[in-house]
């Protein structure tokens, strides 16, 4: 056991901490609000809106994320005729993938919503959009939060398979210095101790914030 | 315009085509192991976490919390790169030497020991799920803890927990692809191998979703028809 190699390597294994965090981040924002608009589309009652959204889902859904990412990395270059880079490529792959989980939040959280709720907004001469907007969303919103933390938690774990393109994120380094160092018992235990913490925090977050939930 | 010619003939034109089906093969065995291994220890994690012992609800719940909250990617490294140097020199030595597989051994052990968690937790949700009253007639009819277990509280929740139990072994199978980072050919690694000999990833990628796709409709399509073949009468129905 050499713990010296991570105080060696700690401003470069950061670095890649600071991209996990940007890519968990820009994935978790992007995938929320396509996931609300798919979620919304899986509740109408226009076919031409229900299909497509529910197709959507579910091909994401049947999909492993690492297979995700690799389409997209050869996919866009193929549409937009020139390389995106690995950051980009990777963030489009984590929003169109957790879009899909987002959209199944959205919609549990608005169905767990009474259905007489949606009627009594509309008999006060609300409209679709205005119902959505003043009475559904904000009590739906309120029953998402602790899927959404979890999925938050995920993310930040899924972020790890960007590692795949080659993307400099957390883990990415870590292997890197392991290949320089060859110190992978180190290492790889001082990755997942730091990934366990971040994710500790938020699942215990989420847990608290299920059970006042229940409390209320 | 970033030209490319599509040429979809790599899919079966030798020896690629080869390569595939054996990707194929290898995902859908690696995934059944695994879920083997992941339903006989995630059985044993739910009981330990719901047995009245402070000691075994503490080592059930520690593996569920550090399972769950490290990326299986870092598991699968520590797995493979860790595990095998930490072990005694003789160990080490014969594994490399007799193991002829080892990428995809590590791969079926990390894939099973990540998936358990998952399992425990919703075998354990199931357990939870019935009610106190069974507990109590089944203890006053002067069965044993462990026969309680056996024969009535385990047969129950194994119905209850079919449909979430559907939705990990889909996780578990779809996770199966990670392996290829350790050198797995299965579906993705395979398709990935492909392009790096023939510059037509946009094919095998697409080929190998339709395969992911293809094999989850079958699963979900044959648990929705063992649940109906299975259902306790009295019990509530799906759908």
């Amino acid at each position: 056991m050499d713990w010296a190699v991570i105080p060696r390597n700690l401003s470069f294994l950061l670095g890649g901490l600071v991209l996990t965090f940007e890519l968990a981040a820009i994935s978790l924002a992007g995938g929320f609000l396509l996931g609300i608009i798919m979620g919304l589309g899986r509740l109408s009652s226009r076919k031409w809106i229900y299909y497509p959204a529910s197709l959507y889902v579910n091909f994401f859904r049947s999909l492993p994320l690492i297979l995700v990412i690799f389409w997209f990395y050869f996919m866009v270059p193929f549409i937009i005729g020139r390389p995106l880079g690995d950051f980009l490529s990777a963030i489009i792959a984590f929003i169109a993938f957790e879009a899909a989980y987002f959209a199944e939040i959205v919609r549990g959280g608005i169905q767990s919503v009474p259905q007489g709720q949606v009627m009594a907004g509309y008999s006060t001469g609300l409209s679709y959009y205005e119902t959505m907007r003043h009475i559904i969303l904000p009590q739906a919103l309120r029953n998402m939060v602790p899927p959404i933390v979890t999925q938050c938690v995920i993310i930040f774990q899924d972020t790890s398979l960007a590692y795949v393109i080659g993307l400099k994120e957390f883990l990415r380094r870590t292997s890197l210095v392991d290949s320089r160092e060859l110190r992978s018992l180190e290492l790889y235990l001082f990755a997942g101790f730091v990934y366990l913490i971040f994710c500790s925090i938020g699942t215990i977050a989420s847990r608290r914030l299920e059970s006042r939930q229940i409390r209320r | 315009m970033f030209s490319y010619e599509f040429d979809w003939s790599v899919l079966w034109r030798e020896p690629y085509g080869q390569w595939m089906l054996n990707g194929i093969w290898t995902t859908i065995h690696l995934s059944l192991l695994a879920w083997g291994i992941a339903v006989a220890l995630g059985l044993m994690v739910a009981v330990l976490r719901v047995l009245p012992n402070r000691i075994t609800r503490f080592i059930g719940g520690t593996y569920v919390e550090v399972i769950r909250n490290t990326p299986y990617l870092v598991q699968l490294f520590f797995w493979y790169f860790v595990v095998p140097s930490i072990l005694p020199e003789a160990s080490e030595k014969w594994l490399y030497d007799h193991v002829p597989d080892l990428p995809y051994w590590t791969g079926v052990i990390c894939l099973g020991v990540y998936t358990a968690s998952r399992v425990g937790e919703q075998i354990r949700a199931g357990m939870q799920s019935i009610p106190p009253e069974q507990y109590q007639a089944a203890f006053s009819t002067g069965l044993t803890t462990y026969q309680v277990y056996r024969h009535v509280i385990i047969p129950y929740s194994l119905r209850i927990i079919i449909p979430p139990f559907t939705t990990e072994f889909l996780t578990c199978f779809k996770n199966s692809a990670l392996t290829m980072t350790i050198g797995v050919l299965e579906t993705t690694g395979a398709s990935y191998l492909i392009d790096s000999y023939t510059w037509h990833g946009l094919e095998t990628t697409t080929a190998a979703s339709v395969v992911y796709i293809v094999i989850t409709l079958c699963v979900v399509f044959f648990m929705a028809w063992v649940e109906r073949r299975i259902h306790i009468p009295g019990m509530i129905k799906r759908g």
